[in-house]
């Protein structure tokens, strides 16, 4: 494929050669930090991986696209998409030994803005994740009460009846928007900042503070807990799941398999971006840690193990969410009955027992033959378990509404509470180490902190200065503010990057060069799969994602679900139009860190050209002969001193 | 049959369930039971009106079913011609619900007086909201985190210029006795060629 290759001048002089790497291994010089054991960085890398999505987008995704019948387009696209995308940021920070930024001005300067939207992207990300973390430090603070706060809707003032915000609605739904977010009905309200969501935001970003303080040093001890509790919990949760009532209700609706989704094209679309999402590609982050691997340590098993790894993750914490939610589900449905079973038994003054969950309906036609009219002004609820099983089950709805509803019922309620939110600050917090890096490595990179700083003073700055722009989050509208960045800087910019990614290593770097790079780490050549998913397969399949989601994202007007106690639909959200100052910030946020590819690179070209080349000629030959002069000098050196032994 | 309501103004309809509170414990509603009802509530109207002497004649039922269900009227000691009015009925009752409540091992939701509802429950008001407890302990542990963090990077940075002062002398030492990736060689060794700048600048 030379044709296809773009001429590549000086990359030597950019890269290690393969003896400086040999060098670097066996005297262990240079001040990069290095992984303490495999293990650190396995772990490391799972944390970074298995987050909150897979235990909230995943399940929802699979129950809503049929089932059992998506896990063949997932599984497909983990093979075509997820690995040889894996193998190459993995191998490609292992060879180069740098950042994001410091990778992509290697390859080739222009492409210098690769890293730089990586390093946005990862910013914008860590902004609003780190918010989702403080959510959830929130509701754990308020799990070690007997009564849990969630489980019964306050008193109002007077004290003659309940809240009617939390009559109308639910107790769940009313400690999340009202107790804990206190929202506003629309975005335009900022309704202030909210002093207990600030006291844990700040408390969310201190703890990450101390995590990624020393960078790895930290982190690495960090992840032998963040990344191991999540599996121990899920466990834990299963075990107690399948003994509840209707649990495998819950198991049977998430796997039983439709295959007709298999031809609606949206399921495999949602499959691909879920897998690409999932595993954190172009986030800059897989890259560093990569990079502070040995050099033949074998990138390519791990990219095999970490994608099995996280897959199965994704299914086994499917499994668990949809037993406790089957459990809900069953609750519900028990509970609408009963209550349907007693509205007849006071309406007809019969007996109690004679009603059942058997006979309710032979009873009800009955009573509906001799008294129809009566039965009609009951208005007596349907219940349908189908219903109760697909409730709001994706996003921070499933964590902090479905399931906290589902742990009321469950006996002993505070303790399974305070697992599942630990749980979540666990799957979150790994995440954001692997966010905070492809930020903070990129920083130092280009130079943004005086070189005399040490890492903690980095570190803190960032954390400080992310914790101040986050407060938008924790305003009255933070909720709305954090869909918007979700929807549009987590999503189009990272596809464009994961595009750019493989193109410039494939064909800017060269496939051929990439190849012998990998048989100098590893020991073999990347075989065939490798070769036609890297030149061909996975670049077409980010190609065609990014297309669609595009396109979709653009024709759709942008909407947003809000929480208005004053709508008609109450307690139903309200879809809103996002007002037109939106747009200017939905550019910021997908925009900048797209465009920031093709806008560096025309920068570097201008100030290239600006520059006169002749003066660069003639020190770059200052410098070779300089350095010769040095090499012979210090061989000279050498032989003086052997002579004298 | 449909449940019929009664036009008594001065009435209370009851229901009871049994097998909802209960379950397999319980009782079976009969006539001492209904008894038992009628001594509570003369007892529940005893209690508020503290003077007058009521009895189990003065509480009247009607239209039981068998859901369990039934009316019930209060009538005056002096008087029993005349009905004692809904309002103080409720006056009693709820004064007494408890009371009543445990004398059938029921609840408010399991022994319904139709028309009087519950009295809510007083929320507690802790003088400290819990969450805060909690968020004070975690807070607390970070700060201690951060603290010792600073401290010891703080200690390392001393040990490092400390031991590169050491170092430094016993480097120059070593040169001057001419060691060399650990051999001892018995030259001098020229200094021209020490690695002290590496790329000497323009």
């Amino acid at each position: 494929m030379r044709c296809l290759q773009v001429s590549n001048q000086d990359l030597e002089e950019r890269i290690p050669s393969y003896e400086e790497l040999e060098k670097l291994e066996n005297e262990e010089a240079g001040d990069r930090p290095k992984w303490d054991n495999k293990a650190q960085y396995m772990l490391t890398i799972v944390g970074f991986c298995v987050g909150l999505g897979n235990v909230w987008r995943f399940p929802y995704l699979c129950q809503s696209h049929g089932g059992g019948a998506f896990m063949i387009p997932f599984l497909i696209l983990l093979v075509l998409e997820g690995v040889p995308l894996l193998h190459l940021e993995f191998a490609i920070g292992q060879r180069l030994r740098k950042g994001s930024v410091g990778v992509w001005s290697a390859i080739h300067p222009y492409l210098t803005g690769i890293g730089i939207g990586s390093m946005c992207v990862s910013f914008l990300v860590s902004l609003y994740y780190n918010t989702i973390m403080a959510w959830v430090m929130w509701y754990f603070f308020n799990s070690f009460q007997e009564t849990l706060p969630w489980s019964q809707c306050p008193v109002n003032a007077n004290m003659t009846g309940l809240v009617s915000e939390c009559e109308r609605s639910s107790p769940v739904d009313y400690y999340w928007y009202r107790e804990t977010l206190n929202t506003t009905p629309d975005i335009d309200n900022t309704g202030g900042l909210q002093w207990w969501m600030v006291l844990c935001h700040v408390s969310a970003w201190a703890l990450l503070f101390i995590c990624i303080s020393r960078g790895i040093e930290t982190t690495g001890k960090a992840v032998y807990i963040t990344s191991t509790l999540p599996y121990a919990v899920l466990t834990i949760f299963l075990i107690r799941g399948l003994t509840l009532k209707g649990s495998l209700n819950g198991v049977k609706f998430l796997f039983t398999p439709d295959m007709n989704e298999l031809m609606n094209p949206t399921t495999w679309l949602d499959a691909g971006a879920q897998v690409f999402y999932s595993f954190s590609l172009a986030f800059g982050g897989l890259l560093s840690f990569s990079s502070y691997n040995s050099v033949h340590n074998n990138c390519e098993q791990d990219a095999v193990i970490i994608s099995i790894v996280n897959g199965a993750t994704a299914v086994y914490a499917a499994t668990v969410i949809y037993t406790i939610i089957g459990f809900r589900a069953t609750e519900k449905f028990d509970d609408c009955i009963s209550g349907n079973i007693l509205t007849l038994l006071n309406t007809f003054d019969l007996p109690e027992g004679n009603v059942t969950e058997n006979n309710y309906d032979q009873v009800l036609h009955s009573l509906n033959g001799t008294y129809p009219e009566v039965i009609q002004g009951l208005n007596l609820k349907t219940c349908d378990l189908n219903s109760f099983l697909s409730e709001g089950v994706e996003g921070t709805g499933l964590a902090f509404i479905v399931f906290t509803e589902a742990i009321t019922k469950m006996p002993v309620s505070p303790v399974w509470s305070v697992l599942f939110f630990i749980m979540l600050f666990c799957l979150g917090l790994s995440s954001m180490f692997g966010n905070i890096e492809g930020v903070l490595v990129p920083l130092q990179d280009l130079g943004v902190f005086p070189k005399s700083w040490p890492k903690e003073a980095i570190a803190g700055t960032t954390c400080v200065l992310c914790c101040l722009v986050g407060l938008i989050f924790v305003q009255g509208s933070g909720n709305y503010w954090l869909s918007l960045f979700d929807s549009y800087g987590g999503s189009i910019p990272l596809l464009i990057i994961a595009f750019c990614e493989m193109v410039g290593v494939v064909y800017l770097y060269g496939i051929d060069r990439f190849n012998d790079d990998i048989e100098f780490m590893i020991g073999h050549k990347p075989n065939l799969f490798w070769q036609i998913t890297w030149r061909f397969v996975s670049p077409a399949i980010m190609f065609v994602i990014f297309v669609f989601y595009f396109i979709t994202k653009v024709q759709e007007t942008p909407m947003y679900k809000a929480w208005n106690p004053e709508s008609e639909n109450f307690p139903t959200l309200e879809e809103k139009e996002y007002p037109s100052w939106i747009f200017a910030i939905i550019f910021i946020l997908a925009g900048i860190p797209g465009l920031s590819v093709p806008l560096t690179a025309i920068y570097k070209c201008l100030r290239n050209r600006c520059c006169k080349k002749d003066n660069e000629f003639k020190q770059d030959d200052l410098n070779t002969i300089l350095s010769s002069v040095w090499n012979l000098k210090n061989s000279i050196a050498c032989k003086v001193t052997q002579w004298h032994k | 049959m449909v449940s019929k309501t009664l036009n008594a103004p001065n009435g209370y309809k009851v229901r009871i369930s049994l097998k909802t509170a209960l379950g397999e414990d319980a009782y079976e509603w009969n006539q001492s039971e209904m008894f038992f009802f009628q001594a509570t509530m003369a007892f529940a109207m005893r209690r508020h009106f503290q003077m007058e002497t009521y009895n189990v004649d003065n509480i009247i039922l009607c239209v039981q079913t068998s859901r369990v269900s039934f009316w019930f009227v209060v009538t005056s000691p002096d008087n029993t011609t005349m009905l004692i009015p809904k309002a103080d009925v409720e006056k009693a009752v709820r004064m007494s619900r408890h009371r009543i409540n445990n004398a059938f091992l029921l609840s408010d939701r399991t022994l319904e007086f139709l028309g009087i509802y519950p009295t809510l429950a007083a929320p507690v008001n802790p003088d400290t909201p819990p969450w805060l407890i909690v968020f004070g302990v975690v807070i607390g542990a970070v700060c201690v985190g951060i603290i010792a963090l600073l401290i010891s990077s703080l200690l390392q940075k001393r040990r490092k210029e400390k031991g590169m002062t050491e170092d430094g002398q016993d480097e120059e030492d070593m040169q001057v006795k001419g060691v060399e990736n650990g051999i001892n060689l018995d030259g001098t060794y020229n200094r021209g060629f020490t690695d002290d700048d590496r790329f000497t600048k323009l």
